[in-house]
């Protein structure tokens, strides 16, 4: 047993194999082209997104905060734009949640890891903070010396400099953060006068050091080892989800222009495509090889196939040789037959159903959003005493009522009840002798009002089902009703 | 050899058969177990655990000087700062009480029959009562104030001692027949039947009579008998007939409502040795607001009545 295994002594030398492997760290290449102008655009978009959306002004008249998207915790409410969610609504941002990720199903069956190359928050940061060391350090080769150059005072000031630039960076993501969940102006002038809430220090700490540490230091490893994104994917991937793909039937056997030159003299037949350049390598901010084919590592930016059709062009072949492309066209091209046509590939069962069931979700929310109500009622009877019975022998019982006024406005209402004859009522903070038909009040703006109702039924009242009735005396009107029970000696009617 | 479990390749002496060795594939060291032919590296822990396993150290020692930590015979080490659960608790009530103070400055500079007049103070009132009416008076009046026999509900409209305002606070300010205070209300029902006021046959006639006043049995040769009796020995409290007087204390006869029963073996026992209910001046034992709060909360379970002489308020009600 102890007699080395032959085959393992054979896997240690094959240099692919380290159990123990330390990470090599990646300086991606400077590379432009029309993957990376996506790429940037993308990457514009979701920071000016994430950094401005709190600064968003929303005018919501004078009883609600005026901040386009913000969710108030302290206030339990959740404001987008038009929309305001209460916490018993929260099943639209869990509806919002289902459809984010059926949605991210559907781009990945179509469209492969598009996530992962361009709009991941880690891809964007990692691509940001690899924008900063190719402008502090250098291109690629610069940062490699620098990183294996001794510590000298010199490269001591540059790597401080430069982590100050990360830290600066950081402290702006993780700062922006707490925005989303106060009024910024205001949050913004407490944090630097340091009268902000210690959960705001503590957000903006942990999330500057992990923006720091993530995008900074760890990168490509979070994708690899930390994610579980690319491991679910594998699922969500089949034969007609577009990779960026190595075209080896194309590219292969590799080797120099002057190695293929050779030997066409020599009267064989040439090299394939690829030259061996290795800038597909260079560029790729993973680290990887595509051309050993499709792997965890690749997050399909397509930052290859721009390097790639440089090269091509300069070599005067066709681009392409790296391409977005999906297993069954590789099959296919690979036995020189034209690739599926593209409606084809996206017309499948697999994606009808993932965007039939993700367009039915955004269609019931928005179906419900456009028929809830902005003013509820909803009553509970007093359990003790379950009624009073009075001297005269009419009977009272009591209620707790609640009044729900969603909308940004005082409203006034009226509540009536029905179902027990002649019966009259009033609240806790009146008389017996004050009690009415009908109850007036005005419910606050964006308040649930909390009554004690007492409902008075005359002598000989009947026990049985009684109705509340609310209803909107202003211009926009609006109603709702509940039901419980009248309760007399006789017992509850039921 | 499970106890050698876990420490790292030290102990070779300790292993059965094979000793460490270089494993080859990966050139680490092996610990020297071996277990139906898996065996197990010795690699160091990972550097970032190590440091965040120190750093776990370093702050256990500083937590155990900051906070109390160390269990001794009594109490726990006091630590550094000073924390305690104790502590913090009645930082937060004070904290509460400072919320508060406000409030319950406004309300004691408030009689108790203008609180009404300030909804939002009023509202204050009410829940502040709620509160201290959980804590002190359930135990006799029940978790809803519907009382229970010889212990009045407090909901209804039927009162004793009176049902405005007023009449409520100073009830609970100085008590029913309660020793301890000279302006507590008292009275005192004569025990008709042990006292050998009346002989039982004429408590039975009594009986009937308030059993017809109240509507429970028709008129009987026996309730004519006890209508003589209550006009020369009940009426004088309990009113000829049988509505009850509140300047002392006499319950209405008359209505459905009963204290202690009305049912004819609990009117005897009521009528042959008297009914004697007492309740503590709470003025005594609370804090004035606190008595004021209890009142408003009382008064406003259903059953409160107006203040005598007080115009009818024109209606409603409720904002927040």
């Amino acid at each position: 047993m102890n007699a080395p295994d032959p085959k393992l002594a054979e896997r240690k030398d094959a240099d692919t194999q380290h159990l123990y492997a330390k990470r090599v760290p990646v300086f991606p290449r400077k590379i432009d082209g029309p993957f990376r102008r996506f790429k940037w655009a993308v990457m514009a978009f979701c920071l000016i997104v994430y950094w401005g959306t709190p600064w968003l002004r929303w005018d919501r008249g004078p009883y609600a905060p005026h901040q386009a998207v913000l969710i108030d915790m302290a206030h339990r409410r959740f404001y987008m734009f038009a929309i305001e969610i209460w916490p018993h609504e929260f099943y639209f941002v869990a509806g919002l949640l289902i459809m984010a990720g059926i949605g991210l199903f559907l781009v990945t069956t179509v469209v492969g890891r598009a996530w992962c190359g361009y709009a991941c928050p880690q891809t964007v940061w990692t691509d940001l903070y690899q924008h900063i060391d190719r402008f502090i350090d250098g291109d690629r080769n610069a940062q490699m010396r620098l990183q294996n150059a001794p510590w000298t005072a010199s490269k001591i000031a540059r790597r401080l400099f430069k982590w100050s630039v990360y830290f600066l960076i950081a402290f702006m993501t993780g700062g922006a953060w707490i925005f989303y969940f106060a009024d910024a102006p205001t949050l913004h002038h407490e944090f630097w006068a340091g009268a902000a809430d210690n959960i705001a220090y503590a957000t903006v700490g942990v999330l500057t050091l992990t923006t720091f540490l993530l995008g900074g230091f760890m990168r490509e490893q979070v994708c690899i080892y930390m994610c579980p994104w690319p491991r679910i994917q594998s699922a969500m991937l089949d034969e007609k989800s577009l990779l960026v793909t190595y075209k080896h039937w194309r590219g292969e056997p590799r080797g120099s222009l002057k190695a293929s030159q050779r030997l066409v003299d020599q009267g064989l037949s040439p090299l394939g495509d690829c030259i061996d350049c290795h800038q597909c390598e260079a560029v790729c901010p993973t680290g990887i090889d595509i051309r050993q084919g499709a792997q965890l590592g690749c997050i399909t930016c397509g930052l290859c196939i721009d390097a790639c059709d440089r090269a091509m062009a300069q070599i005067g072949r066709p681009r392409g040789l790296i391409d977005y492309c999906t297993l069954e066209d590789s099959e296919l091209e690979a036995h020189g037959q034209a690739d599926t046509p593209l409606l084809k590939t996206i017309l499948r069962p697999r994606t009808l159903i993932y965007f039939t069931v993700w367009a039915a979700i955004g269609v019931a929310l928005l179906f419900m959003l456009g028929a809830r109500t902005r003013l509820s009622l909803s009553v509970a009877k007093d359990r003790n005493p379950e009624f009073v019975q009075l001297s005269g022998g009419a009977v009272r019982d009591g209620f707790t009522v609640k009044v729900r006024n969603m909308e940004d406005r005082p409203r006034p209402v009226v509540l009536t009840t029905s179902g027990v004859p002649g019966a009259l009522i009033f609240t806790d903070d009146m008389e017996e002798r004050m009690a009415q038909q009908s109850l007036s009040m005005t419910v606050p703006s964006d308040t649930t009002m909390r009554l004690r109702v007492y409902v008075q039924g005359p002598q000989g009242a009947k026990p049985g089902p009684v109705l509340f009735q609310l209803k909107a005396t202003d211009r926009e009107a609006g109603h709702d009703q509940s039901h419980s029970t009248f309760s007399t000696p006789e017992g509850n009617g039921q | 050899m499970a106890n050698d479990h876990g420490d790292g390749g030290t102990h070779s002496a300790h292993n059965s058969g094979h000793g460490a060795r270089l494993d080859e594939a990966t050139g680490v060291h092996t610990v020297g177990h071996e277990w139906d032919g898996i065996e197990e590296l010795d690699n160091p822990l990972p550097r970032w655990w190590l440091i965040l396993f120190y750093i776990c150290i370093l702050f256990a020692i500083g937590y155990v000087i900051a906070y109390p930590a160390i269990p001794g015979r009594h109490s726990a080490s006091a630590g550094m700062l000073g924390w305690s659960s104790r502590g913090s608790l009645a930082a937060e009530m004070k904290d509460a009480d400072a919320g508060r103070a406000a409030m319950r400055a406004a309300i004691a500079a408030t009689s108790i029959e203008d609180l009404a007049k300030d909804p939002k103070l009023q509202r204050a009132a009410i829940e502040g009562g709620r509160a201290a009416f959980k804590q002190n008076c359930v135990q006799c009046h029940g978790a809803g104030a519907a009382g229970g026999k010889g212990f009045p509900n407090l909901n209804d409209d039927d009162w004793l001692w009176g049902g405005d305002i007023g009449a409520i606070y100073q009830t609970l300010q100085h008590g029913i027949r309660y020793p301890g205070d000279d302006a507590t209300r008292s009275s005192q029902m004569p025990a008709f039947g042990r006292d050998g006021i009346l002989t039982p046959a004429q408590v039975q006639d009594v009986v009937s009579f308030v059993r017809v006043i109240s509507k429970q049995d028709p008129a009987s040769a026996a309730s004519q008998r006890g209508s003589a009796i209550f006009a020369q020995n009940c009426a004088v409290c309990h009113g000829a007939n049988g509505e009850g007087g509140r300047a002392v204390g006499a319950p209405r006869l008359s209505d459905a409502i009963w204290l202690y029963g009305g049912d004819r073996a609990t009117l005897t026992e009521t009528v042959t040795n008297a009914r004697y209910g007492v309740m503590p001046a709470w003025g005594q034992r609370l804090d004035p607001v606190t008595v004021k709060m209890l009142a408003t909360y009382v008064h406003s379970l259903g059953g409160g009545e107006a203040t005598p002489g007080a115009a009818a308020p024109a209606a409603p009600t409720a904002a927040k």
